[in-house]
C-alpha cells in the first residue's frame, strides 16, 4: 500500500493550489456576502480544464482520474466552498451521468461542451416531498409523438439557474414489483431555454452562499424523444449510481472545508496572545489542533480511497464503490463540522466575526451533512451493505 | 517559427532564503519554482505559439530534478523539454552557464531564444545577453512586450523612466521582464501529459564548439567570496528641523556623511 502521491498528483495538487490561492481566495468572502455567483471564477475554471478533469480526452476532457479531479476539489474547497461545489455538481452529477449512461450521440452533443466548461450542468433529483425516497416524485414525463413532455418541479437544485444542461429525473409511469404497483423513474437530459422549463425560487441559504440554487420548473415542457438518458424505468438506479459518485465529490469539498479551517486557525493560534503568550502555547490548544488534524488525516485517507475506487470502477464496471463513497462523505461531512466549530471556538470572539474566514467554513461545512444524501442517509448504505 | 525558452529551476524565496555553513544557498531547504523571470519568457513564447503556431522548446541546464521545471513548462503548452546536465557542470559561474547553454542551442534550430532578465538567485542578468555574444545573434534585452511581423521582432524595451521601441531581424534574442505578462497556469491534462513525455538530455559530450577550459566550476572565473540574506533596512531617524534652511544643511550633512555627494 503507497500512500505517496504521484508526480502527476504532485504537480496537479500545486497547481490547483497556486490557482486557490490567487484566483478563488479572494473572492471567497465577497461572494458569500453578496450571495453572488462567481461568474468569473468559473470561466477561468473553464479555461484551464478544471470543469473537465476526469473527462476522457475523446470528449474534449483532460485525461485524468478521479484522484485529480478530488483534489481539485478539495483545494478550491480550502478557500471557498462555493467554488468547490460548483465543479462537484458540474462534474460529478451532470457530466458522469452522461458519460455513463449516455449514447454515444448524447456523449457527442454534451460532452465536450461540459468538459471545456462552455456549458455548465446541474441534476435534479430532490423535490419537496422527495430525495432519496424515490416513490416521493411528482415530476412526470409522459411521451407524446417523439417528444416527452415534462410537468411538476425540482428544489434545491445546484448550479441552478446558471446551468445549461440538466440531467432531470422523472416518473415515466407504473411498474408491478413484487406484487406492488410502484414508480417506474427515468432520466432525462434537458436544455436551457427549452419552451416550459422555468426557474422559480432562489434559496436564501445558510453557507455555500454564493451558489445558485433554484427551483427548477417544469411546465408543458417538451424535449427530444432521445433525450432520454439510459433505458426507460432505470432513472432510479442511474440517480443513486450518479449520487455515489457526488458524495466523493462532496467528501472532497468537506475535506477541503476542514482543512482549510485547520491551516487558518493554527496560523491564527501562533499569533494571538492572551495572558502573555500565543495561545498555540496552551495545552487545551494543542491537544484540539492535534485530535482535529488526527481526524482530518482519518477523513482524507477514506476520501482518497473511495477516489481509488471509483478510479478502479472506471477499468472494471462490474464493481461497486458506493459503500467507500458514502463512507469517505460520512466521514468527511462530520469532521469538516467539528473541526469548523472547534476553530471557530480556538479563534474566540474573533471567530464569530465575518472577517474571519473561519465562520463562513462552519456555514459551508454544515451543508456537507445535508445534500447529496445526508449523514443519515450514508449510514443506511453503509449498514445495508454490512447486513445483506 | 521555432522558439527556443532557456529556463532555471530557482529557489522560491517568498518563504525566506536559507544558506548553508558555508555561505552557499541551502537549495534543500527551499522549494524549487520556474524562475519567475523565466516563466514571463515562456508565456511569450506560447502566446506566438497560440498566434503563429510557433513550435516551443525549453531548454534547462542543471541537477538531473531541474526536468521538474521542464515538465511545468510542457504542461503550460511547451513542445519539447531538454535538459542539460553533466557532473563537470556544476558550481558554472554566468559565463560557464551561457557557455553550456550556447552550446546546447547550437544543437536546435531557432528564429527566436527568449530568456528570463536574471535569475532570482543571482540576480546577474548576464546570462541571456552572454548567450547572444557566444552565438553571434542581436540581443534586445528588458522586454515588456514582444511583436512578430515576418522574420522582424519588435520589442518595448524597459529603460529607467521611459521605454525603446527596439527591432531586430531573427534570429536573434531577447530577455524577458517578469512585467512582460501574467503566465498562464499548467491544464490537469497537461500535467499528465507531460509526465510521460520524454525529456532529451544532453551531458558534456553533446555540447557543440565549447572548450572544457569554460566549463563548470574550474571554468567560472567567478568566485563567490561570501553570500548573505537582504539587509533589513533600520527603522530610521525621525528629525524635526527648525527651518527649511536647518533641514537642507541635516539633508546635505548626512549625505556627506555616507558619501553620497
Amino acid at each position: 500500500m503507497d500512500f505517496s502521491l504521484s508526480k502527476e498528483h504532485e504537480m496537479a495538487r500545486q497547481l490547483f493550489k497556486d490557482f486557490a490561492e490567487k484566483e478563488v481566495k479572494p473572492l471567497a468572502q465577497e461572494i458569500d456576502e453578496q450571495h453572488r455567483f462567481p461568474r468569473e471564477t468559473v470561466d477561468k475554471l473553464a479555461k484551464y480544464g478544471f470543469l473537465g478533469i476526469p473527462v476522457p480526452k475523446e470528449y474534449g476532457g483532460q485525461g485524468c482520474d478521479i484522484q485529480t479531479y478530488v483534489m481539485c476539489v478539495e483545494e478550491m474547497a480550502k478557500v471557498c466552498g462555493t467554488t468547490s461545489v460548483i465543479i462537484s455538481a458540474h462534474t460529478s452529477l451532470c457530466v458522469d451521468p452522461i458519460l455513463t449512461y449516455g449514447t454515444e450521440e448524447q456523449k457527442k452533443k454534451y460532452v465536450p461542451d461540459l468538459a471545456s466548461g462552455k456549458k455548465l450542468g446541474a441534476f435534479g433529483l430532490t423535490e419537496p416531498g422527495a430525495g432519496t425516497d424515490a416513490q416521493g416524485q411528482q415530476t412526470k414525463a409522459v411521451l407524446d409523438g417523439d417528444e416527452w413532455v415534462l410537468n411538476g418541479s425540482k428544489c434545491f437544485i445546484t448550479n441552478g439557474k446558471e446551468a445549461d444542461v440538466y440531467i432531470v429525473i422523472a416518473v415515466t409511469g407504473k411498474v408491478e414489483k413484487k406484487g406492488k404497483m410502484l414508480k417506474e423513474i427515468s432520466a432525462f437530459i434537458v436544455e436551457k431555454g427549452t419552451p416550459g422549463f422555468t426557474f422559480g425560487t432562489k434559496e436564501n441559504k445558510m453557507g455555500i452562499c454564493g451558489s445558485s440554487t433554484y427551483e427548477l420548473i417544469f411546465t408543458d415542457c417538451r424535449i427530444p424523444k432521445e433525450n432520454l438518458l439510459g433505458q426507460q424505468g432505470k432513472g432510479f438506479a442511474i440517480a443513486m449510481h450518479t449520487l455515489d459518485g457526488g458524495r466523493i465529490g462532496i467528501a472532497a469539498q468537506a475535506l477541503g472545508l476542514a482543512e482549510g479551517a485547520l491551516e487558518t486557525t493554527i496560523e491564527y493560534v501562533k499569533e494571538r496572545k492572551q495572558f502573555g503568550r500565543s495561545i498555540a502555547q496552551f495545552q487545551n490548544t494543542q491537544f484540539v489542533l492535534a485530535d482535529l488534524a488526527t481526524k482530518v488525516e482519518a477523513a482524507k485517507l477514506l476520501v482518497y480511497k473511495a477516489a481509488a475506487k471509483k478510479d478502479e470502477y472506471r477499468t472494471n464496471p462490474k464493481i461497486s464503490y458506493s459503500v467507500e463513497a458514502a463512507q469517505a462523505k460520512l466521514m468527511a461531512a462530520e469532521v469538516a463540522m467539528e473541526v469548523t466549530t472547534k476553530c471557530v471556538q480556538l479563534h474566540g470572539g474573533y471567530g464569530y466575526i465575518k472577517e474571519y474566514n473561519v465562520e463562513r467554513m462552519m456555514r459551508d461545512a454544515k451543508i456537507t451533512e445535508i445534500y447529496e444524501g445526508t449523514s443519515e442517509v450514508q449510514r443506511m448504505v453503509i449498514s445495508g451493505a454490512l447486513l445483506k | 517559427m521555432k522558439v527556443v525558452v532557456c529556463i532555471k529551476q530557482g529557489p522560491d524565496t517568498k518563504g525566506g532564503v536559507k544558506f548553508n555553513p558555508d555561505g552557499t544557498l541551502d537549495r534543500g531547504a527551499m522549494l524549487a519554482i520556474m524562475n519567475p523571470d523565466d516563466k514571463a519568457g515562456l508565456e511569450a513564447a506560447l502566446r506566438l505559439k497560440d498566434q503563429y503556431g510557433a513550435e516551443v522548446t525549453v531548454l534547462t541546464m542543471g541537477l538531473p530534478k531541474a526536468a521538474d521545471v521542464l515538465r511545468e513548462a510542457i504542461a503550460m503548452g511547451a513542445d519539447k523539454g531538454v535538459l542539460v546536465t553533466d557532473r563537470v557542470l556544476g558550481g558554472a559561474d554566468t559565463w560557464a552557464t551561457s557557455t553550456t547553454i550556447a552550446g546546447a542551442l547550437r544543437n536546435l534550430d531557432y528564429d527566436l531564444i527568449i530568456t528570463g532578465r536574471q535569475a532570482i538567485d543571482g540576480d546577474t542578468a548576464q546570462v541571456g545577453p552572454q548567450i547572444a555574444e557566444h552565438l553571434g545573434l542581436p540581443v534586445i534585452s528588458y522586454a515588456q512586450e514582444i511583436k512578430v511581423d515576418g522574420d522582424k521582432v519588435t520589442v518595448r524595451r524597459q529603460y529607467d523612466d521611459r521605454y525603446h521601441m527596439v527591432e531586430a531581424k531573427m534570429p536573434c534574442l531577447i530577455t524577458a521582464l517578469s512585467e512582460l505578462n501574467d503566465p498562464r497556469y499548467m491544464t490537469p491534462g497537461g500535467i499528465f501529459d507531460a509526465c510521460k513525455a520524454e525529456i532529451t538530455t544532453w551531458g558534456r559530450a553533446d555540447l557543440k564548439d565549447v572548450e572544457d577550459c569554460n566549463l563548470g566550476l574550474a571554468g567560472s572565473p567567478t568566485k563567490i567570496a561570501k553570500a548573505s540574506d537582504k539587509v533589513r533596512k533600520g527603522a530610521g531617524e525621525k528629525v524635526v528641523p527648525e527651518s527649511p534652511e536647518e533641514a537642507v544643511s541635516y539633508i546635505v550633512g548626512k549625505m556627506n556623511e555616507k558619501h553620497l555627494i
